[in-house]
């Protein structure tokens, strides 16, 4: 199959990039990939503004006094910097940026089955954006991201119905795109395109989007109880007019314990993405990797109460659930030694997406093993609503989702801009990041099990050097983050050009040009081949290519 | 009239036939809710409901009869987890020694 | 695979029509899975407080006019009729039956509403409109006897009651503006017999609101009603 030929050391002249130079080209798009950037870069602000939340956090925790702010004002700063980070940060950053730039072209399509939705739900996502801006500006939420009842309904006199409005629009961005990420994997694959030749990101992406449609309503229909409840003063959730609060934890975490599952499984797909590539190997047990995203997002939907362990559940259900949780760790269990399989007698190279993949293995098993922790509950009785739960989820949350999808960015960076970062900076950036990462979030486990609790603006002083060390730990982190922010807006311009297929990688979107034309390929391509077929790509060497 | 028949398409007839057929079930479910069934009242009200839903999902979505079977694993799947939202909520809820919040 | 004569465009990012047909139809399924979770969110709701408060919900469920559900159940089992046999129409090239079953599929949808309207009436005259003016003195008739009922799980009953129907409601008038647009577009001429896409997933949106009050009808309408 043909691509268009292009020398080495030029960006094609006419790519998806530069095909229309207007506001309106790019605010009208219906170009997946323009649409993936339009993400990009609304996300990333939205990143940074649930970072600035995470600041103002630690920095009260330096010391054991409330003494930054007030008690209200912490309430109110820890939940912005949940609802942010989660809703407008953690679900769409992997599916609405790579996933949307790289499906189509994984698939060998030259768009997705409907880019007008797609262009729908990027506005949809400024649309609950801008709402939930509105929402802080007016002096936000205090409920916690969880909006837990009465008090989110009765009690708490902060802006909880537009808070909760603003996630309802942004349920419908998250929708629309797994809508149309199981169409198209479903309607759009190249001849020959096989669902066993699919690459695993597409797996992942797919799996993720069965979550996205399956749960999300449920938390769409909890806000819309929770104003209706606030507004009307209904009693759904409020026992002092016959309601009962553990239903609407049961019907929110519905919901946001298989959100968790969309944000890791993406990530987990990057993941499959980059080592192969990175150890020259096809990855060990492809069946077995592709069949554990869809387990775990079936399993993922049937141990939501374990968040409830002490709120008043049953003890026979908590035990079931229980059960259940540690019955869906084992296939994210079975992702992580097939990774480690395919690194075995591989021949690895560490660029920065590998060093990424690297820290994703390691921390996500961390993060993954305390959660099991958390679910038997005997220790959970102990440590729920402390540190130990904030340290667990980070490290999945970051040390995870956030490691697969900068390890993502790295690796289809020159797809996407037709350049080459810096790789040195890179590498110092994942460094800071990883140290920086650790040094936050492990003092954090000792703290929790100590019985420091979460969402406390103050805490006993024996529990200070522990906060400080975190506090230092996410300076460094925060370094880590700036860094690309530079090097890879200067790569825009200086950095090398990339060429077709910089990586030596298996996988269609390597088989046009960097950045692709608007229409992906020049021909459909016809797919014949295994997916990471590493023993028949020629054993090239794979240098890195370096600004010249 | 000469009718282009594709394996989706039922003839009028039979779809006014299921259509009477749903106003008869109605029919039905009304009058067994004036009798007494004890415990089985609602799950004779839910039986009639659910056979109601299959046929307009059968026949009237064109379940039956579609092209693919995918068609119809969606159908099952959202009916699926919501059933898992039910059943897992009332195994909280059947098992629980106290009353509920008052 | 040559492109149709006449036919829907084909855009760019499918190879053929059928093709495109087929994401269309799937699209409309999944979005259809969304609806039924959404709604599933207050079936469970609705489910849990029943178990609990069966006195109450019985009591507020033997308020409800049997008679005017009855009616809506029968109108929309209609109108899905009527939608079934327009996209039979729509199959056919019969534009003017086509449009004709459209209309009388949205004239039922809004007899629906009418008849809905009449009911909230009724619930606003008897106070049993949740929040300041909920009053509730009626008592659980089991069988000729009476049991009073807490009136705080009776005003239960009515939010989950008001919440489910009005939400339905909603869906009921999105899909009337929606049939409305494609009878004027039937009208014009839009669809053929190769294309007619937008009706049958429309229908399939409007046989969903249909199953969903076929649960809602029994569940709120048919609690405790023998004698």
């Amino acid at each position: 199959m043909a691509t268009t030929a292009i020398a080495a050391n030029e960006i094609p002249k006419l790519n998806y990039l530069n095909n229309g130079h207007t506001i309106k080209s790019w605010l009208l798009t219906t170009d997946h990939k323009r649409i993936a950037l339009l993400y990009l870069f609304s996300v990333t602000a939205f990143f940074f503004l649930g970072g600035f939340f995470a600041m103002l956090i630690r920095l009260e925790l330096l010391t054991p006094e409330g003494d930054l702010m007030q008690a209200d004002t912490y309430n109110k700063v820890f939940t912005m910097h949940g609802i942010v980070m989660v809703f407008f940060f953690l679900i769409p950053v992997v599916p609405a940026i790579l996933g949307n730039f790289v499906v189509p072209l994984m698939v060998g399509a030259k768009d997705l089955a409907f880019p007008r939705i797609n262009l729908l739900s990027w506005y949809l996502y400024v649309a609950a954006g801008a709402l939930f801006l509105h929402c802080m500006l007016n002096g936000g939420v205090d409920t916690g991201w969880t909006f837990y009842t009465p008090y989110s309904t009765a009690a708490s006199n902060t802006n909880v119905v537009e808070a909760g409005l603003a996630i309802f629009i942004a349920g419908f961005s998250s929708i629309f795109t797994g809508l149309n990420f199981i169409v198209t994997i479903h309607r759009m694959r190249a001849p020959g395109l096989t669902w066993s030749r699919l690459p695993l990101f597409i797996w992942s992406t797919y799996a993720t989007s069965l979550v996205m449609i399956l749960g999300t309503p449920v938390i769409a229909i909890t806000m819309v109880l929770v104003v209706a409840e606030r507004l009307l003063h209904l009693g759904i959730f409020d026992p002092a007019l016959g309601g009962d609060p553990i239903l609407f934890q049961h019907l929110f975490w519905f919901y946001s314990h298989p959100a968790v599952y969309i944000m890791i499984l993406p990530s987990m797909g990057v993941i499959s993405e980059i080592v192969p590539c990175f150890s020259r190997k096809r990855v060990f047990g492809y069946n077995f990797v592709a069949l554990s995203s869809v387990a775990i997002a079936v399993f993922g939907f049937l141990v939501w109460a374990h968040h409830l362990f002490v709120a008043g559940i049953s003890l026979y259900s908590a035990m079931v659930f229980s059960f259940l949780s540690f019955v869906v760790a084992i296939p994210s269990a079975v992702k992580i030694f097939n990774w480690t399989a395919t690194l075995y007698k591989g021949s690895v190279t560490f660029a920065t997406p590998m060093l990424y993949a690297f820290g994703f293995i390691g921390l996500f098993t961390i993060g993954g093993l305390t959660g099991v922790m958390l679910a038997t509950i005997g220790i959970d009785v102990h440590v729920t609503d402390t540190y130990f739960v904030i340290a667990h989820f980070h490290y999945v949350m970051v040390g995870g989702v956030l490691m697969g999808y900068l390890g993502g960015l790295h690796f289809w960076w020159p797809k996407i801009t037709g350049r080459m970062y810096p790789e040195a900076w890179a590498k110092l950036s994942a460094l800071f990041v990883f140290v920086g990462f650790n040094l936050t979030f492990f003092p954090q486990f000792i703290l929790g099990y100590l019985g420091m609790p979460r969402r406390y603006w103050q805490y006993p002083p024996e529990f200070q050097v522990l906060n400080v060390l975190s506090t230092a730990g996410a300076s460094v982190l925060a370094i880590g983050y700036l860094l690309p922010m530079i090097y890879m807006l200067w790569s825009l311009k200086y950095g090398a050009i990339a060429g077709d297929n910089p990586w030596h990688a298996a996988g269609l979107e390597w088989k046009t040009s960097s950045p692709p034309p608007t229409l992906n390929f020049d021909e459909t391509p016809v797919v014949t081949w295994e997916a990471y077929n590493y023993d028949e790509i020629p054993d090239v060497p794979l240098e890195v290519p370096v600004a010249q | 009239m000469a009718q282009h028949e594709e394996h989706t398409t039922h003839s009028q007839a039979f779809y006014l036939l299921i259509g009477i057929t749903l106003l008869v079930l109605t029919a039905t479910t009304v009058g067994a809710a004036f009798i007494n069934l004890g415990a089985f009242n609602p799950v004779v009200a839910l039986l009639i409901a659910t056979i109601k839903a299959t046929l307009v999902v059968l026949f009237f979505m064109h379940v039956k009869g579609a092209s693919e079977k995918l068609t119809g694993a969606v159908v099952v799947s959202g009916f699926f987890f919501l059933a898992i939202l039910l059943s897992l909520s009332l195994a909280d809820y059947l098992t629980r020694s106290g009353p509920m919040w008052r | 695979m040559e492109p149709e004569a006449h036919g829907p465009e084909l855009v760019h990012q499918f190879s053929d029509v059928q093709q495109q047909k087929n994401a269309a139809s799937l699209g409309m399924w999944l979005f259809l899975v969304t609806e039924i979770m959404f709604f599933g969110g207050m079936f469970c709701a609705y489910l849990i407080y029943r178990l609990e408060y069966f006195n109450a919900f019985a009591a507020g469920s033997q308020q409800l006019s049997i008679k005017m559900g009855a009616i809506n159940t029968a109108v929309l089992i209609i109108s899905s009729v009527t939608v079934v046999l327009g996209v039979k129409a729509a199959e056919a090239g019969k534009r003017k039956l086509l449009v004709g079953y459209l209309v009388v599929t949205v004239l039922l949808g809004l007899t629906f509403l009418v008849v809905k309207g009449f009911e909230y009436r009724e619930k606003f005259e008897k106070h049993h409109v949740p929040g300041a003016t909920f009053s509730f003195t009626d008592k659980f008739d089991d069988n000729g006897k009476q049991y009073a009922v807490n009136s705080k799980e009776a005003e239960l009953f009515f939010s989950l009651y008001f919440v489910m129907t009005g939400m339905h409601a909603l869906h009921m008038i999105i899909g009337c503006g929606l049939f409305t647009v494609l009878a004027i577009l039937a009208w014009k001429g839009h669809y053929t017999p190769t294309y007619f896409t937008p009706i049958e997933n429309s229908g399939l949106y409007w046989h969903l609101v249909d199953i969903i009050w076929i649960y809602l009808f029994p569940l709120l309408y048919l609690i405790s009603r023998h004698s």
